[in-house]
């Protein structure tokens, strides 16, 4: 008899997806999926220490979903995961894009995309943005190859490393409808949907948090109003945009403590205002700038 | 004769899994693997040729161990060997360095004497195999 429970304590599989939920704001369905990988990877080890033939599984993935929903922080904790799990040897994440993986002349692409492939033995390879891969208006063009050469990669090196392609749904849909082998060789399909705006003020609390920050009641509103205006403007990237939002934040507050002079309490440091919110441009329909540009501009102007 | 250079010399030769576990020590220590080969075993000659680039960013020694089986196949009657280069600062040297792969026979070397002025005598060593031209030696 194998004691599962055991089995699963002691692989602290527990722990980690503790530490996801706690780092990860929502996302369930991506957490389901990632609680039901570790226990095929544990039934399969244990399978395996009964001398029961165990196929590897593939666990090839796709992770789809708009900018800033938290694909690339999964991909380095899911990396994470089948490390502990045994899964692959070494648990690090090469990330590549087209750039790093087409060449721009005959006989560039094999060496580069070879290249990228033996980093990330070992690890998860992480092809963002996978689409740009194939053009389909250029049959010259040489992503192509470095497409067979990943499809290849994905079926020899099974047991060296997990590729996760990543980007948005529907151009990533139409990317496997005309690669269907890639399609076929990917294991898990994970769809990462739009934060809501509790998430996202749960997202920033979060933040802030890690940060030393803090919000007071008033500032928390101002926050997300903040939000609610974000969210119905262009280039609006979820998660990423919060984090933006707080960069800009911290550098008002800063300079509001630093013109006030005087004496500070430890509070005052790590206080948001609401002023240090509702300066921001998006109150007033427009957007906000880039936090570099408005350290140049000084933020006063802003 | 049996030649011996670099690092773990004096040990037999190693398996696929000791280069293995050797490279995955370099690779955790953050040394590139470079691979190099040559016909000419003479000690003092330094100038192997290098199988391909310097594996730059590697993290699993099965990635460096691929080249490892290609370039054996490809010079199967060389002397080849591993390589793991420290740059860090202070040190900049090659850390660890072993043969990997040598020609079926090892002919030796040649050991010849001049004698100069009052007697005097210098030795020089050849490898009886570098009278051949390179590509066919052994
Ligand atoms: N659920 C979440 N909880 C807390 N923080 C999150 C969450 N999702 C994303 N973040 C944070 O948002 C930022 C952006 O996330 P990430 O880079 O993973 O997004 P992405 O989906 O890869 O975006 P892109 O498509 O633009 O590459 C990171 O700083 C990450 O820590
Ligand atoms: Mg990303």
């Amino acid at each position: 008899m194998i004691d599962i429970d055991v089995a699963f304590k002691e692989a602290k599989i527990q722990q980690f997806l503790d530490e996801l939920d706690q780092e990860l704001i929502g996302l369930e369905t991506v957490k389901t999926r990632i609680k039901e990988i570790a226990a095929l990877l544990l039934i399969a080890r244990l399978r395996e220490e009964q001398n029961i033939v165990t196929e590897r599984p593939t666990l090839h993935m796709s992770f789809t979903g708009k900018p800033g929903t938290g694909k690339t922080t999964v991909a380095i904790r899911m990396a994470q995961i089948l490390h502990h799990l045994g899964y692959v040897r070494r648990g690090h994440v090469v990330v590549a894009t087209r750039d790093d993986l087409v060449g721009q002349y005959v006989g560039h692409t094999a060496p580069k995309t070879k290249d990228v492939i033996k980093r990330a033995m070992g690890g998860v390879l992480f092809i963002d943005e996978a689409y740009y891969l194939y053009r389909p208006e250029n049959e010259r063009d040489y992503g192509q190859e470095a497409i067979e050469m990943l499809l290849q990669a994905m079926e020899n090196k099974r047991d060296d490393m997990v590729v996760i392609l990543a980007g948005y749904k529907d151009r990533m849909d139409t990317f496997f409808q005309a690669n269907p082998g890639f399609h076929s060789r990917i294991g898990h399909h994970l769809h990462f949907a739009d934060y809501s705006l509790e998430e996202l003020m749960a997202i920033a609390e979060l933040m802030v948090q890690q940060q030393t920050y803090h919000f007071d009641p008033t500032s928390r509103q101002a926050f997300w109003e903040y939000l609610q205006h974000r969210m119905q403007q262009p280039h609006f990237s979820n998660a990423r945009s919060v984090r933006n939002a707080l960069d800009r934040i911290k550098l008002r507050q800063a300079n509001r403590l630093v013109k006030q002079g005087g004496q500070v309490t430890p509070d005052e440091l790590t206080r948001i205002d609401e002023a240090d919110i509702r300066q921001s441009r998006v109150f007033r329909g427009g957007l906000d700038e880039e936090p570099a540009k408005m350290a140049a501009v000084g933020v006063n102007q802003v | 004769m049996r030649i011996t250079q670099g690092t773990f010399s004096y040990l037999p030769d190693f398996t696929d899994e000791e280069i293995k576990a050797q490279v995955q020590y370099c690779l955790d220590n953050g040394w590139p693997i470079a691979i190099e080969f040559t016909d000419d075993p003479h000690p003092r000659n330094v100038y192997w040729t290098m199988w391909g680039l310097p594996l730059f960013d590697m993290k699993d020694a099965e990635a460096v161990m691929e080249e490892v089986r290609a370039c054996r196949d490809m010079y199967s009657n060389y002397y080849i060997r591993v390589t793991g280069y420290d740059r860090s600062l202070g040190r900049q040297t090659t850390a660890l360095s072993f043969i990997i792969n040598r020609p079926e026979e090892e002919p030796g070397f040649r050991l010849s004497r001049t004698e100069g002025a009052d007697r005097q005598i210098r030795y020089t060593l050849s490898s009886y195999s570098t009278d051949k031209p390179a590509g066919r030696r052994y």
